[in-house]
């Protein structure tokens, strides 16, 4: 309101004047056409890029249309119906919620116990926190390669250490009994420094006070502080750690495709592999879209869930 | 944080415990580059070692450069990574401004919007924006490298959050000074907003150096191929066990935004901070 009210004084002081009014309009008509012009390339843009693509995939999940082919027809739930009673969807289904469920506790876990350690001392802080951090900035698809290598039958680092212990080996990346946790093991090697980062951040904002007001509470012991000021403090980063990383979980993709193909058998696949073989590898257009309805309703229904939760939580402060 | 000096085992267990897992984190990056200068003969004996006795390293990376175009790969994730940006910045900000600092009719309905956009995942919009793409006619070629990519909600959300920031008083004081709005975001809003620039544009290059879903969908054409395809490509070419240059390649493909990341980690992690929960 500020905006109109300073722009408007060089018209005239007297706002009672019908000039100035007439002015006045002119001028919220001048901004709000100034502010939709301004917003429009973006707007234009969302609109083609998201809106009208989203809708499209809905539209599209209620046809048999192959890419390529010339007809194509309504089929209404069908391919969701198929969806559902195919083996190697509900296979894709249920490895990406065991591999969520085994990559987001991982990283949290991980990411704030090497972010307690490194705040626990002073020295070589920014060594320790640069290191972890590196996988986040690395290539994925390149790296599924380094771990391809290191996890090799023969000449990985892995086996040979493993055979050297005298230790049995295994052929994790083609074993459907190991496939899986290997990947999620990866998951967390690339997650777990971006998790870390946010806890050295919300642990930064956790005011001394505090730590004193337990001290006379009794609280000296480093556990004890852990528990009654520490873990509470981090809550609101501890909500927002866990959507990013269950989103970026779900989103998994580089390395079952690098990797695995999904294999051996269905033993690795994830609902954005299949979503990406059924729509761009064999072209089941239609088919493929539905698993994109089912995919974004999963993230999206998280997504809304987690953000209530964290409304719920964040106004403890 | 100060919480008490702490004795003198728990020191020692504090840099134990944390240079087993940075050893743990960086197995795969010593892995990868101990593979790359080793002769394929010294990766299959029974005893391992990191360094080779051998140093292999000038063979394996000169076939990494020379039986693909790997030079060219990373070329053009330098341009698809440049125009992505370039374009997200300048059709984001003029629309961060409007939200952050005009009042008019509708404000609220664009805003909505934008937080709708954030929540949509890019993959579940690749199969329309694949067949639009296509029937343009614009698949493999740059432009449907960048064209999904050109507004970014998350880069509106952040520039809006900053912007919010700044007093109105500069903005009435630029009006009374009769710059026009446009002037106002690239002259004052921008420049005042650099961490919120810089910030964005790390999250931004990093995804898309990164980023293997949509180049695998968009381009087959070898001379388009961004890093990542790149190598995949490099991989299912090379179906044998010459692991030396495969290894090679990888490094190379990692190696820019490692290198720039070191060399200027505090801002690195200041900026995905801020990002992230700004």
């Amino acid at each position: 309101m500020s905006i109109a009210s300073t722009a408007i004084k060089p018209a005239g002081s007297s706002a009672d004047r019908p000039g100035t009014r007439k002015a006045l309009r002119n001028h919220k008509l001048a901004e709000t056409l100034a502010a939709w012009s301004l917003a429009a390339p973006a707007l234009v843009l969302l609109v083609a890029l998201f809106f009208l693509p989203v809708l499209a995939v809905f539209a599209v999940a209620l046809t048999n249309w192959h890419f390529g082919a010339r007809t194509l027809s309504f089929v209404g739930v069908d391919n969701f119906e198929q969806v559902f009673a195919d083996d190697g969807f509900r296979a894709s289904l249920i490895n990406t919620l065991v591999y969520v469920a085994t990559v987001v506790p991982g990283t949290i876990m991980f990411g704030l116990g090497i972010a307690l350690l490194i705040e626990s001392g002073k020295s070589l802080r920014a060594f320790y926190r640069a290191i972890h951090f590196v996988p986040y900035m690395a290539t994925l698809a390149a790296m599924a390669i380094a771990w391809e290598a290191l996890l090799h039958p023969t000449i990985g680092l892995v086996n040979q250490s493993l055979a050297s212990l005298g230790l049995p080996t295994s052929n994790w990346l083609r074993d459907e009994n190991t496939v899986l946790p290997v990947l999620a093991v990866i998951g967390i090697w690339q997650n777990l420094g971006f998790a870390m980062v946010l806890f050295l951040a919300g642990l930064k904002a956790i005011p001394q006070d505090l730590y004193d007001a337990a001290d006379i509470d009794g609280a000296d012991l480093w556990l004890d502080r852990l528990r009654t000021v520490t873990l509470p403090m981090l809550g609101p980063v501890s909500m927002f750690v866990f959507i990013v990383v269950a989103l970026r979980a779900f989103e998994t993709f580089d390395t079952v495709e690098v990797l695995t193909q999904g294999g051996p058998g269905h033993a690795s696949e994830m609902l954005l592999f299949t979503l990406y073989r059924e729509s761009f590898v064999y072209l089941r257009t239609g088919y493929g879209a539905s698993v994109a309805v089912v995919f974004l309703i999963i993230v999206v229904a998280l997504t809304l869930l987690q953000a209530r939760v964290m409304d719920k939580r964040v106004h403890y402060q | 944080m100060s919480i008490h000096v702490p004795m003198r085992p728990a020191l020692f267990l504090r840099h134990a415990a944390l240079l087993m897992t940075s050893a743990i984190i960086l197995l795969p990056f010593i892995w990868m580059v101990s593979l790359s200068i080793k002769p394929p003969g010294e990766m299959f004996g029974d005893h391992f070692s990191f360094l080779p006795t051998q140093f292999y390293g000038v063979e394996n990376y000169t076939q990494a450069l020379t039986r693909v175009p790997l030079l060219r790969y990373m070329l053009n994730g330098v341009i698809v990574c440049t125009a992505i940006l370039t374009l997200q910045i300048l059709v984001c900000a003029p629309m961060a401004y409007v939200l952050a600092k005009m009042r008019f009719p509708g404000r609220e309905l664009i805003f909505a919007l934008v937080l709708i956009a954030l929540l949509l995942p890019h993959e579940v919009l690749a199969l329309p924006l694949f067949i639009f793409a296509s029937k343009v006619g614009i698949l493999n070629s740059y432009a449907a490298l960048v064209l999904p990519y050109i507004v970014s909600p998350f880069g509106i959300f952040l520039f809006r959050q900053f912007f919010k920031a700044i007093p109105d008083d500069v903005v009435h004081a630029a009006r009374l000074d009769g710059l026009s709005e446009f002037a106002i975001i690239w002259k004052i809003m921008v420049p005042m907003t650099m961490p919120a620039v810089v910030a964005f544009s790390i999250f931004s290059v990093v995804g898309h150096w990164n980023s293997l879903f949509w180049p695998l969908i968009a381009v087959n054409d070898d001379s388009l191929l961004p890093p990542p395809v790149g190598i995949i490509a490099f991989k299912n070419q090379d179906v044998g066990v010459d692991y030396g240059p495969l290894m090679a390649a990888a490094t190379i493909v990692v190696l820019p935004l490692i290198v720039a990341f070191l060399s200027s980690q505090r801002l690195f992690i200041e900026s995905i901070t801020r990002g992230a929960i700004k």
